[in-house]
């Protein structure tokens, strides 16, 4: 009885506020258009019984997702945000793998000091970490007054408002995650493997491609999804540091629902994304099930 | 005892004044004296007064600090009982719905969290306002306290429980005894990851939230997507401030617990 209760109340917790809005979303994307409050008319009538559902089956033109594919919007923000996700991705990977390399090669005493200092912005506010790239960007930002100041440039570069302050916050935001599963894989490495390596005449570097490198690969996969993924459907980072020609995913979904107040469209984006995402996020966790058999 | 090579004392440099540079400088500018932040015009805490002058700024921090400590609450003890479910109920009907549901959330894109709650809010009637925000961020939080919690109760030896039993104590007792003692320090910091998610959250409250419901993210969103203002400076400040000391006082505490825990170790032995 007690086992019953302590299964089924968070059970029936995410069936209702996770599982049924999803459901709820597949419905709407498949509704028509309307405008009224809700703006769509459900096509699907449960009311009815089989017939509705009979009805319902016959009348299914999936006429929100023949939108997605003629209205190039939509199509051209897929890409984009699958695009500036790989991208950032790829660049989180480059500034992160240093990163955790450096820790583990610091001296045992400083470790904690470094895990909290990678640690620490994880626990501050996304938003105002984004915004504080802003005041560095502009125009009359602080970065442009430095390059002018040392006579680098003579005109400031636009760096706010395009993609490259996109990637930038990415990069920013998204870092810890990428630096932490990649430490946690360096830390186990067994030292006398590389000292092995080097005694059978390799190169440092040699020895790091040979050994250090493969043996992280698990950190370095773990890491990538874990930016890759929330990259993807990203909404604030677009909406504060892109351009109006910066196109992502979620902010159009965003837009789709709040400005246009077209949800089934809206909801037809959201199934699409989702759809998109389930490959990396069954990669992810096949790659951490691994990982937690090579744990034990 | 290692030493750093020039190579990893440039890329451990390079990398941390990324990370901080930025937050520094946005808290330099939260003392500027003009009201441009990017030409320093003097020191002054004229922006800290103007905020706490700010009406609608006070409101939302209310708001978002009410629904922080009632949804990690909630995710706390949903969390901890799915956490329970995860390692310790064995297998029951439904374990890889249960299973996919606890892990789906912490991938999920925002928007999509945030736009299917909403759906489902409108569907069910249920107007938006704190209680609509606060059952979305328990259902996305609890996910987040149940892997914190799991991977304790993981690695904790059930031969513990067993030898409480024996001893004489009944299954709550058991429980209260020596489980929540030693899964507590992860219960802890479930909420507190809970409870800073929570504060945090811009998408899925701004989807949630009513007119009257307004967060503090929100509010901030709001105000940043025109520019750079320094009172959002000041609120920053005081935001990075709070979240340094908790977090410096978190690892000092456990340090010196487990200081604490070796040397009554090495006292027992001795």
């Amino acid at each position: 009885m007690k086992r019953f209760a302590l299964i089924s109340i968070p059970y029936l917790w995410l069936l209702a506020l996770f599982l049924v809005p999803f459901l709820i979303v597949l419905k709407i994307s498949l509704s028509d258009t309307e405008l009224a409050i809700p703006p769509y008319t459900p096509t699907l009538d449960i009311a009815q019984g089989w017939a509705g559902v009979r009805e319902w089956w016959a009348g299914l033109d999936m006429e929100n997702f023949v939108w997605l594919t003629e209205d190039d919007l939509y199509w051209k923000a897929y890409l984009s945000s699958l695009k500036i996700a790989i991208i950032s991705t790829l660049l989180t990977l480059m500034v992160g793998y240093p990163i955790a390399y450096g820790m583990t090669r610091a001296p045992d005493e400083w470790r904690p000091t470094l895990m909290m200092l990678i640690i620490l912005p994880f626990w501050t506010s996304f938003l105002i970490r984004v915004y504080s790239w802003k005041a560095i960007l502009s125009n009359e930002g602080l970065l442009n007054q430095l390059l002018i100041g040392i006579g680098l440039i003579d005109e400031p570069l636009v760096i706010l408002n395009t993609n490259i302050a996109v990637y930038i916050g990415i990069v920013y935001t998204y870092l810890p995650f990428m630096v932490l599963p990649i430490y946690a894989a360096l830390e186990r490495l067994d030292e006398s493997l590389l000292e092995a390596a080097e005694d059978l005449g390799c190169s440092r570097f040699t020895a790091f491609w040979l050994v250090t490198f493969p043996l992280s690969k698990q950190g370095v996969i773990a890491g990538s999804f874990l930016v890759f993924i929330p990259a993807m459907g990203e909404y604030v980072i677009p909406a504060l540091l892109g351009g109006s020609k910066t196109l992502m995913i979620g902010k159009v979904l965003f837009e789709e629902f709040f400005a246009n107040r077209d949800w089934p469209v809206a909801s037809a984006v959201a199934v699409v994304l989702l759809l998109i995402l389930i490959i990396p996020i069954v990669l992810f966790q096949r790659n951490e099930e691994k990982q937690r058999e090579a744990g034990k | 005892m290692r030493k750093l090579s020039w190579f990893n004392t440039l890329t451990l440099t390079l990398g941390f004044a990324f990370l901080y540079i930025p937050m520094l400088i946005l808290i330099l500018y939260s003392f500027n004296a003009g009201k441009l932040v990017t030409v320093w015009s003097g020191f002054s805490f004229k922006w800290y007064g103007e905020l706490f002058q700010n009406e609608a700024f006070l409101q939302a921090a209310w708001v978002t600090l009410k629904v922080a400590v009632v949804s990690s609450t909630f995710a706390t003890i949903l969390g901890t009982m799915a956490a329970y479910v995860m390692v310790r109920a064995g297998r029951f009907r439904g374990r890889t719905l249960f299973s996919g549901m606890i892990y789906a959330p912490l991938v999920m894109p925002e928007v999509i969290t945030g736009l299917s709650l909403l759906l489902l809010f409108i569907a069910i009637g249920l107007d938006r306002g704190v209680l609509t925000i606060v059952l979305a961020h328990t259902t996305f939080s609890m996910c987040y306290v149940s892997v914190v919690v799991s991977s304790r109760l993981v690695t904790f030896d059930q031969s513990l429980e067993e030898a409480a039993l024996d001893l004489g104590c009944t299954g709550f007792e058991a429980f209260r005894l020596v489980t929540l003692p030693i899964t507590l320090p992860a219960v802890i910091s479930g909420w507190l990851l809970a409870f800073t998610l929570s504060l945090d959250d811009l998408v899925i409250a701004s989807f949630t939230s009513g007119p009257s419901s307004t967060t503090l993210p929100i509010k901030i969103f709001s105000a940043v997507r025109l520019g750079v203002t320094p009172e959002i400076n000041a609120l920053s400040t005081i935001m990075i401030g709070l979240v340094t000391i908790g977090v410096i006082g978190a690892s000092l505490t456990s340090k010196r617990a487990i200081a604490k825990k070796q040397k009554d170790e090495r006292e027992a032995i001795s």
